[in-house]
């Protein structure tokens, strides 16, 4: 029988199916950051248990950290603490820990596709939603909540639903000047945030097949954003030639075998799919939000959708929206000054990511009156910006560079953008408060950040290139 | 062993809006600490008070007209972020149910595994339960967890809802996942050998 590449992975991952069926899913990797873990290694002990299955096991602190000073103690002393008890619980249970310094610390988003322990066909769980970043590589990655994160301590599986299945075709052929985040956005502009809610999404067609392993880590991790419970892409030559020779990957006859094995990794060509959706990549141009959730975004030369646009049950939501964010229904963004640009996160955090921003900004001056957060997504994308001297053009253009971290993306740190200010972010989420309180988010690619930070308003990048 | 979970019969605390995303529920710099204890105090946060701290007399949370066991809600309640969080500040700060049209999928998964039930009504049975509770605030609603039924009490009317078996079960008998799940840990290993 034909299967889906969701189907194909699933399966190999069911433990027992209970008569309603409720499946035991087994997990083949469990990420652990300091924010929605501390409780389920609570959980643990109150139980008298141990981690069951520990070398499956990574933790990493990444939310809720500083990116000036790492090298010094955490000033704020519930954040330390957080950070403290991530670092006792995986050291009493001996769990790899990557702490703050550490050369392979970083976003775990960022970090786990770099080093390899990403891998084709594995199922990937973290307490966070984007997990679903991993899924670029051929896994079925997914957020779970904390006390998921005990379940998978305590016996390496969680009890599931199966989700529905969705294939999002782009055919077609990429516009220049647009991003792999502009596809997401544009993507969850059509779905809605809800609009795949209850499905497991995979991406397709002739512009998914010509991104970068990069860009693909970008396109999954917005897939929560439209509600889905994860995206994911078959591996293929650019997923191979990404993971070979990363510090975790499997080497000699190991890859060989395991090569053999990703290789049967992809839909058969009859397989079908609970929903079927397909864009056009001549469509799409840099995108930018308006509104307070990722499903309100628009082309950069669009104007902001009417009032009478919006169906009667939300017009609420939709005026509240637009009073917290400052805009008028029917008005271009075109223009818009702004106050903060943010260059970072699981989204965007990456070296590509990096090196489209100082494309851009290579030769010319930050805007003055701008406040611009530089933050790698981990050390290695930190060390690879340094050796391949894109700091020089960034600081040259009078930028500096952050430490890594989740940083004004979730704002559980210090680098809070102030109430009223405009932000373009190259981050994932708009809501509310998001970037800090009263904080106005604009999410937007990094080529869009760069335009913005040297322009100090929202400004088409292909004006500039 | 949580909290066992039947029928409820309550009044209920409109909050008409949709979307309404975790960052709204419990905002991120409220999640430092490391129990589970104490996030209903700043659960709606930055809806619920302004910024020098004083309760914003236009948000429900802060009017006497609204109490109740039961939080009903516009469309795609939860979406966003997956911390766990969201669930513990409904439950902390005394909900039991949280009605809507649609949920987002790790709320929901949150809510279920904190005791806090999930029920799924029709957006006309949604407006029509606003309807009643603006109509009159001491409007109830019922939640009869084993029947699987809602009843809006102020026009007699029932829906029954959706929710998998084996959950019903964990909420009805006051389980959870782990009970099981340690179980059952022979047919873990017994995957994985099968798996070599």
């Amino acid at each position: 029988m034909s299967k889906t590449l969701f189907e194909k992975i699933w399966e190999k991952h069911v433990v027992d199916t209970l008569p309603d069926g409720t499946i035991q899913f087994y997990i083949d990797r469990l990420f652990c950051h300091e924010v929605t873990s501390p409780q389920a290694f609570a959980g643990l002990r109150a139980r008298g248990l141990k981690p069951f299955r520990p070398e499956q096991i990574t933790c990493m602190p990444d939310h809720n950290i500083p990116t000036l000073h790492q090298e010094k103690p955490i000033e704020d002393p519930v954040s330390k603490n957080q950070v403290d008890t991530l670092e006792k619980n995986a050291k009493d249970f001996s769990l790899t820990y990557y702490g703050l310094q550490h050369p392979k610390n970083g976003i775990i988003h960022v970090v786990g596709p770099e080093t390899g322990l990403t891998q084709p066909g594995m199922t990937i769980v973290c307490g966070d939603s984007h997990t679903s970043t991993h899924g670029a590589m051929g896994t079925i990655a997914f957020g779970i909540g904390t006390s998921e994160v005990e379940m998978t301590l305590a016996t390496q599986c969680i009890m599931q639903r199966k989700p529905k299945t969705m294939r999002i075709t782009i055919d077609g052929k990429r516009k220049p000047g647009v991003t792999a985040k502009d596809f997401a956005l544009y993507i969850i502009s059509k779905m809605t945030t809800g609009g795949a809610t209850g499905y497991f999404v995979e991406y397709a067609g002739e512009a998914i097949r010509n991104t970068t392993m990069e860009e693909r880590l970008t396109i999954c991790n917005l897939s929560i954003e439209m509600g889905a419970r994860g995206g994911m892409i078959a591996p293929d030559q650019v997923t191979f030639d990404y993971l070979k020779d990363r510090e975790f990957a499997p080497r000699g006859e190991a890859w060989e075998k395991k090569l053999a094995e990703w290789r049967e990794l992809y839909s058969d060509p009859d397989a079908s799919f609970d929903k079927e959706i397909v864009f056009h990549a001549e469509d799409i141009d840099p995108m930018v939000t308006y509104g307070t959730n990722p499903g309100m975004g628009m082309g950069i030369r669009e104007s902001i959708p009417a009032m009478e646009s919006v169906d009667e049950a939300g017009r609420i939501s939709y005026k509240k929206s637009l009073d917290y964010m400052g805009f008028t229904a029917g008005e271009p963004i075109m223009g818009k000054k702004i106050d903060y640009v943010f260059l970072g996160s699981c989204t965007n955090g990456r070296i590509e990511d990096f090196r489209a921003f100082a494309s851009l900004v290579k030769g010319k001056k930050k805007a003055d009156d701008v406040i611009v957060w530089l933050v790698p997504g981990s050390w290695q994308v930190e060390r690879q910006i340094r050796a391949e001297g894109i700091d020089k053009v960034l600081t040259d253009a009078g930028f500096e560079l952050r430490q890594p971290g989740c940083s004004a993306c979730l704002a559980m740190n210090e680098d809070k953008v102030p109430a009223g200010k405009y932000a373009v972010s190259t981050s994932n989420r708009n809501f509310e408060g998001r970037q800090g309180p009263g904080a106005r988010t604009i999410l937007a690619g990094p080529l869009v950040a760069a335009a913005a930070a040297v322009t100090g308003k929202i400004t088409d990048p292909r004006d500039l290139m | 062993m949580k909290e066992k979970f039947t029928i409820v019969t309550s009044t209920c605390v409109p909050l008409p809006l949709e979307n309404v995303d975790t960052d709204q529920i419990i905002p991120a710099r409220f999640l430092k600490a490391t129990t589970r204890e104490g996030f209903g105090d700043n659960l709606f946060r930055d809806w619920r008070y302004d910024k020098a701290g004083n309760p914003n007399p236009d948000f429900v949370l802060n009017q006497n007209t609204y109490k109740g066991e039961i939080l009903v809600a516009g469309k795609n309640f939860g979406s966003g972020s997956s911390r766990e969080h969201a669930a513990w500040a409904i439950a902390g700060y005394g909900f039991r149910v949280v009605v809507s049209s649609f949920f987002a999928d790790i709320f929901k998964n949150n809510s279920m595994n904190n005791g806090l039930v999930p029920v799924v009504v029709s957006p006309e049975f949604l407006a029509e339960i606003f309807a009643s509770v603006e109509a009159d605030p001491k409007a109830t609603l019922t939640v009869n967890l084993p029947a699987q039924t809602i009843t809006n009490n102020a026009t007699g009317k029932t829906e029954s809802f959706d929710i998998n078996a084996y959950k019903k079960d964990c909420l009805v008998n006051g389980l959870d996942d782990i009970d099981y799940l340690l179980a059952n840990k022979e047919k873990i290993e017994t995957f994985e050998r099968g798996r070599r």
